[in-house]
C-alpha cells in the first residue's frame, strides 16, 4: 500500500519533519529525527531506483489527479539515481553534523539547522522527483532558501555576506528558470514536462521556445555553478558551516545539473538543443574554460575549503562537458561524474571539517604538519584528492575515462585532449595541501596526535571508502548512469 | 574472480607494503622480507594464461595474463623487490620501504596485466608508488619528486588518451601488438616511451633519481624503465622508430655520464643507455632481439641494483657523493667494493657475468637482420659503457688517490644484499641456461664461443688502455677543477664535444624559454586566481549579475535564427 506512494513520499517525508523540529526546539531531538529520515530517504530512494531498473519509469499522480492536469511524479533510472545520491549524502552528513554543528552553531539554533537541513533535503529531493515544470521551481526554491540560511548559520560573519550575495544571485537565477518556463507554457500550454516534450513536436515558431532554452539555460546554469556564472559558490562554500559545505556541495550543484539534463534531452530532445542551436558549442566553450580557470585558481587559495569550492567549478566544468557533447556515452558520463564528484566532494569537505574542529580553521597555514597530528585525516584527504586527480582506483578515474571516450568517439579529440591536460592542473592543487600536510612542520604547541572523534572522522572515512570502492568496482555507478542516460534520452516514448 | 587470480602476487606485495607502514620492529622486518618471497611463491604457483576476469569500467578486463614475456619481468621484479628490501632493512624512513613494496606491486601488476585497461591502472598506481618513495628521502627531494610526478602523470595523460582512443576504434581492449599508424596507438608508444626514459624526456630520469635515499634508488632504477620496456616488447616490438630511438638513449647516457662527477648520476645516465639497447632491441623486433632486450632487461636490473647498492653504501657512510670527494675507499670498504667491481664488471659483459650472456644476444639479433651500422654502433657503445660505468665508477670511488676517507662496511643486511646480487650476476653468467629457458622464444645463442669470448676481451681491454692511457692527463685536471663539468667537456674526446654542445644548445635553447615561460604562467594564475585577483578574489553582486544577464545575452543572441 506505502509502496505505491513512495515517488511523494521520499520529498513528503523531510518536508513534514522540518516543522516537527522547529515545534520540537531540541537540538538532540532534530539530530534523531533527521538521522531517521535521512534513513528513511535513502531507503525509499533506493527501492525506487531498484523499482524503476526493474520496470521502467514509474508515474505517480499527486491527489489521484492524472496528468498532464495534476502535478505528475514521475520516476526513472536518471532521477531516481540523483534521489539516492541526495539521500545516501544526508545519510552520512547527518551523524557527522551531531558534534561538527555543536562546535560552529550556537546552542540555541541547533535545531533550526536540522530543520533547515531536512527543507533543504525536501527541496532537492522534490526537484530531483517531480515531473512537473513549475512544482520543480517551487522545489527550487525552498531548497535554496533553506540553503540561504543554512550558509549564514556559518561561524563568520563574512558568512553573512556569502549568503547575501548567493541569495541575491539564487533568486537572479530561479526567476530566469521560471521566465524559461513561461514561454514554454505559453507555447505548448502545459507545465509537465513529459507533455512538454510531446507538444514540443507541434510548435510552428522556435523563437519563444529558444529564448525559453536560453532562460533556463542561464537560471539553472547560475545554480549549477556553470563558468561565469559560478563566483557565489566559493565563498558560499567556504563561509558555511562545514556539514552544510559537504552537503551542498555533494548535492545541490548536481541537483541542478540534472534539471538541465532532463529539460535538455528530455523535454526539448538532443536535436532540437544539438542540432539546430548551437548549445553544445557554447556549453562546450565554457566547461573548458571552468576547467582551466577554476582549477587553476584552486592552486593559489589559501584556504583549504576555498580551494575544494574552486575546485568544485572546474569538475562541473567536466560534468557540462559530458552534456556538452550531446551524446548518449556524453551524457552518461556526465551522470557518473555527478555521482563520482559528488561522493569525492563530499568526503573532502567533511575531512576538512574535521580538520577546522581540531585546528580551528582550514587555511593552508594551519594544515601544516598535518600528517604528523591527524595522520588519518591527512591521508583519507590524500585519497578524495587523488579522485579529483582521476587516478585509477578511486571514482574519479571511471567517470574521466568514461568522458575521454565519449569525447573521442563523438570524434572530438580536443575535448579529450582539454580533460586530461586540465587534470594536471588539479595535481597540483592537490600537490599543494600534501606539500603543507607531509612536508611541512605542524606549528608550535601543536598536539602530537590529535584525530577529530570518531563520529566525525567515521563518515568522512565511509565515504572515502566509497570513492575507492566505486574506483575498483566501477561498472555499477557506470551502468547505472548508462540507464539513466537511456531514461533521459527516452522520457517521452 | 577466479581462485587463482586470488594469489595476485602484485595486488598481495602492494597489500604488504600498505600493511607495513602500520607496523613496527620484528614484525614489520618480516613483512617486508616475506612478501617479495611470497609474492614469487604465487607467481609461479600460477599456470601460463588468462586468470582473474573482472568487470571494469564496462569491459571485461583480465588482471593476470601469464606466458612467457610476463613471467620474466614478474619474476625479476620480485627478485628485486627482496634484494632492495633486505639491502633498506636499516632504512630509518618508515615510508620508503612499504612504499617501495607497493611500487614493486603495481610493477608486477602491470608487467602481468591481460589488457590496457589494468595495465593503465597498475602504471598510475606505479607512478604514485615510484613518487613516495622519492619523497621519503626528504625535503631535499621534494622539488625532485614534484617534477617527477609531473612528468609521470604527463605521461600517464598521453597513454590514457592512447587507450581510449584505441579502445574506441576498435572496441576492444586486448593488448597486443600494435603498429603506431593512429593517432591513438602513437599515443600509447608515447606514453610507454616516456616511462622508459627515451628522448626528448631522458632528463627527468638522472634529475629525480640520484635525489633519493642510498636505499632508494636502489629500487626506482628497477621497475619503472623495465615495466616500460615490457611494454614496448609487448606492445610494439619490430617499430623500426624504436631503432634510431634506442640507439640516442645509448650514447645519451655515454655522453653524460662519462662528463658526470656525481656518481649515482652517472649510474642513472648509465640507466638510460641501458634501457637504450633494449628499446633498440625491440624495434629490431626479431625472436631473438626480443629474447634479447628481455634478457638484458633481466640481467641489468640486478646489476644495476648491485652498483647502486654500493654506491648507496658509499653514500650512507661517506655522506658523498661526487667522485671527487670520494676515492681509496677499497682499504676499509674491501666487500662493497668488490660488490661494485662485479656490478661494474657485468654492467660492461665481461665473460662470465650476467651481462656478458645478455647484451651480446641484441647485437646479434642486429648482425642477423643486416643491420650493419647498428650492430656498428651498439659495439661502439660497449666500448663506452666498459669507460663510463665499468671503469669510471669503480676507480674513482675505490681507488684513484686517497681520500683520507676512513668509512666501515656498511650493516649486515646491506652486504648480505650486495653479496646476493653479486652471486646472482656471476651465477647467471657461468650457468645462462635457466635464465635462457625463461626467455620468451627458443634460444639458439651460444654466448661462450672462442668468437665472442675473444672479441669482447678485447673490445674491454682496447677501451680500457684507452681509459688508463687518459688518466695521467685526467688526473692531472683532476686536482684542479673537477667539480665544473666544463673541465670535463674539454677533455672529454674531441669526437664528442660538437654532439655534446649540440644537445646542450638544445637544451638550453628549450629548457630556458620553457622554464621561464612556466615561471610566468604561474605568475599570471597567482595574479589572476588568488583571492587578491582579478578571478579568485571577491566579485561584487553587480558583477556576478552582470556575467548572469551578459550569459542570457549572448545564449539569446547565438540561438536566434
Amino acid at each position: 500500500m506505502l509502496a505505491q506512494h513512495l515517488p511523494v513520499l521520499v520529498a513528503v517525508v523531510p518536508l513534514v519533519a522540518a516543522p516537527l523540529i522547529v515545534v520540537a526546539r531540541s537540538g538532540f531531538l532534530g539530530w534523531v529525527t533527521a538521522l531517521l529520515v535521512a534513513a528513511a530517504t535513502t531507503a525509499m530512494s533506493a527501492a525506487l531506483l531498484a523499482q524503476a531498473t526493474a520496470s521502467g519509469t514509474i508515474s505517480y499522480a499527486i491527489g489521484s489527479w492524472p496528468p498532464p492536469w495534476g502535478i505528475e511524479y514521475r520516476v526513472d533510472a536518471a532521477n531516481a539515481l540523483v534521489a539516492l545520491l541526495v539521500s545516501a549524502v544526508a545519510l552520512v552528513v547527518v551523524p557527522y553534523a551531531r558534534r561538527s554543528v555543536s562546535a560552529e552553531v550556537g546552542q540555541d539554533r541547533q535545531y533550526l539547522f536540522y530543520a533547515l537541513l531536512m527543507l533543504c533535503l525536501a527541496g532537492l529531493l522534490g526537484m530531483a522527483l517531480t515531473g512537473d515544470a513549475f512544482n520543480l521551481f517551487v522545489f527550487l526554491e525552498i531548497s535554496s532558501l533553506s540553503t540561504y540560511v543554512l550558509i549564514a548559520l556559518g561561524r563568520h560573519r563574512r558568512a553573512l555576506l556569502a549568503a547575501y550575495q548567493y541569495l541575491v544571485l539564487g533568486t537572479t537565477g530561479a526567476t530566469f528558470y521560471v521566465i524559461g518556463v513561461g514561454l514554454l507554457y505559453l507555447a505548448t500550454g502545459t507545465l509537465n514536462f513529459a507533455d512538454m516534450a510531446v507538444r514540443l513536436a507541434d510548435v510552428r515558431d522556435a523563437r519563444p521556445l529558444a529564448a525559453g532554452l536560453a532562460f533556463i539555460t542561464a537560471g539553472i546554469g547560475l545554480k549549477l555553478a556553470l563558468f561565469p556564472l559560478h563566483a557565489w559558490l566559493p565563498n558560499a562554500y567556504a563561509c558555511a558551516p562545514s556539514a552544510v559545505s559537504a552537503f551542498v556541495a555533494a548535492t545541490a550543484t548536481k541537483v541542478s545539473i540534472y534539471v538541465l539534463m532532463r529539460v535538455y534531452f528530455s523535454v526539448f530532445g538532443v536535436d532540437a538543443v544539438f542540432r539546430d542551436l548551437p548549445t553544445g558549442a557554447i556549453l562546450a566553450v565554457l566547461s573548458v574554460a571552468a576547467m582551466f580557470a577554476a582549477s587553476a585558481a584552486a592552486i593559489v587559495q589559501p584556504d583549504l575549503k576555498r580551494l575544494l569550492a574552486f575546485s568544485s567549478v572546474g569538475q562541473v566544468g567536466y560534468i557540462t562537458l559530458g552534456i556538452s557533447l550531446g551524446s548518449a556515452p556524453g551524457l552518461a558520463a556526465a551522470m557518473a561524474h555527478v555521482v563520482n564528484h559528488g561522493i569525492t566532494k563530499g568526503a573532502l569537505f567533511l575531512l576538512a571539517g574535521a580538520m577546522a574542529l581540531r585546528l580551528g580553521g582550514t587555511g593552508m597555514d594551519r594544515v601544516a604538519g598535518l600528517a604528523r597530528t591527524m595522520p588519518v585525516t591527512a591521508f583519507a584527504f590524500v585519497v578524495g584528492g587523488l579522485s579529483l586527480i582521476g587516478v585509477p582506483g578511486t571514482a574519479g578515474f571511471a567517470s574521466k575515462w568514461a568522458l575521454v571516450s565519449a569525447a573521442i568517439e563523438a570524434g572530438r579529440w580536443w575535448i579529450a585532449g582539454a580533460v586530461l591536460l586540465s587534470s594536471l592542473l588539479a595535481v597540483a592543487y592537490v600537490w599543494r595541501f600534501v606539500e603543507c600536510a607531509y612536508f611541512r612542520e605542524p606549528p608550535a604547541g601543536a598536539p602530537d596526535r590529535d584525530e577529530a572523534p570518531a563520529d566525525m572522522t567515521g563518515p568522512a572515512l565511509a565515504l572515502t571508502a566509497a570513492v575507492v570502492a566505486a574506483g575498483l568496482f566501477a561498472s555499477p555507478v557506470l551502468e547505472a548512469s548508462t540507464r539513466a542516460a537511456a531514461a533521459l534520452m527516452g522520457f517521452a516514448r | 574472480m577466479t581462485a587463482s587470480a586470488a594469489l595476485h602476487p602484485g595486488l598481495w606485495l602492494a597489500a604488504a607494503g600498505v600493511a607495513a607502514v602500520f607496523l613496527r620492529g620484528r614484525a614489520r622486518q618480516a613483512v617486508l622480507l616475506a612478501a617479495p618471497l611470497a609474492a614469487l611463491a604465487f607467481l609461479w604457483a600460477l599456470p601460463d594464461g588468462p586468470h582473474g576476469a573482472w568487470s571494469f569500467l564496462g569491459f571485461e578486463a583480465t588482471l593476470v595474463r601469464l606466458d612467457n614475456l610476463s613471467r620474466l619481468f614478474a619474476t625479476i621484479f620480485a627478485v628485486m623487490a627482496f634484494a632492495g628490501a633486505l639491502y633498506a632493512l636499516g632504512q630509518a624512513s618508515r615510508l620508503e620501504v612499504p612504499a617501495a613494496l607497493v611500487y614493486a606491486g603495481s610493477a608486477i601488476g602491470a608487467a602481468l596485466a591481460g589488457d590496457l585497461l589494468t595495465l593503465f591502472v597498475f602504471w598510475e598506481l606505479m607512478a604514485v608508488g615510484s613518487t613516495l618513495v622519492l619523497w621519503s628521502a626528504g625535503p631535499q627531494a621534494f622539488a625532485a619528486s614534484r617534477r617527477y610526478l609531473a612528468m609521470h602523470l604527463l605521461g600517464g595523460v598521453l597513454l590514457m588518451a592512447g587507450i581510449a582512443g584505441h579502445v574506441a576504434a576498435t572496441g576492444s581492449i586486448a593488448f597486443h601488438l600494435m603498429r603506431p599508424d593512429t593517432v591513438a596507438t602513437a599515443l600509447i608508444l608515447a606514453g610507454f616511451l616516456l616511462n622508459a626514459g627515451a628522448p626528448p624526456v631522458s632528463a627527468w630520469l638522472p634529475d629525480a633519481y640520484p635525489e633519493a635515499s642510498w636505499s632508494g634508488m636502489v629500487f626506482l632504477s628497477a621497475f619503472t624503465t623495465k615495466t616500460a620496456v615490457y611494454a614496448l616488447l609487448r606492445g610494439f616490438a619490430g617499430t623500426e622508430i624504436l631503432v634510431p630511438i634506442g640507439l640516442f638513449m645509448v650514447f645519451y647516457g655515454i655522453v653524460y655520464a662519462i662528463l658526470e662527477n656525481d656518481m649515482r648520476r652517472i649510474l642513472a645516465y648509465s640507466i638510460v643507455n641501458q634501457v637504450g639497447f633494449m628499446v633498440t632491441g625491440a624495434g629490431i623486433g626479431t625472436e631473438m632481439a626480443v629474447n634479447g632486450a628481455a634478457a638484458h632487461a633481466f640481467t641489468h636490473i640486478l646489476y644495476k641494483a648491485l652498483l647502486l647498492m654500493s654506491a648507496g653504501a658509499v653514500l650512507l657512510q661517506t655522506g658523498k657523493r661526487k667522485c671527487t670527494d670520494l676515492g681509496g675507499l677499497f682499504r676499509t670498504m674491501p666487500l662493497t667494493a668488490a660488490c661494485g667491481i662485479v656490478g661494474a664488471l657485468a654492467i660492461s659483459s665481461f665473460p662470465l657475468t650476467s651481462g656478458f650472456v645478455s647484451k651480446s644476444m641484441v647485437s646479434q639479433a642486429a648482425a642477423d637482420g643486416h643491420l650493419q651500422a647498428v650492430w656498428l654502433l651498439l659495439t661502439a657503445a660497449s666500448a663506452g659503457v666498459f669507460l663510463h660505468a665499468g671503469i669510471k665508477f669503480p676507480w674513482f670511488v675505490f681507488f684513484q688517490k686517497d681520500s683520507g676517507l676512513r668509512p666501515a662496511e656498511p650493516p649486515p643486511a646491506m652486504r648480505a644484499a650486495m653479496v646476493l646480487l653479486a652471486f646472482l650476476c656471476v651465477a647467471i653468467g657461468v650457468v645462462p641456461g635457466p635464465l635462457y629457458a625463461l626467455l620468451p622464444y627458443p634460444v639458439h645463442y651460444v654466448p661462450y664461443t672462442a668468437g665472442h669470448v675473444v672479441a669482447m676481451l678485447q673490445l674491454l681491454l682496447f677501451s680500457g688502455l684507452a681509459f688508463f692511457l687518459l688518466l695521467p692527463m685526467l688526473r692531472r685536471t683532476l686536482t684542479i677543477t673537477l667539480d665544473t663539468d666544463w673541465a670535463w667537456r674539454r677533455l672529454a674526446p674531441a669526437a664528442w664535444a660538437p654532439v655534446e654542445a649540440a644537445i646542450e644548445v638544445a637544451r638550453r635553447g628549450v629548457l630556458g624559454p620553457a622554464r621561464d615561460l612556466l615561471a610566468r604562467a604561474a605568475g599570471a594564475v597567482a595574479r589572476f586566481g588568488s583571492p587578491q585577483g582579478a578571478f579568485g578574489g571577491a566579485w561584487s553582486v553587480r558583477a556576478m549579475a552582470g556575467w548572469v544577464v551578459a550569459l542570457l545575452a549572448a545564449l539569446l543572441i547565438l540561438t536566434y535564427r
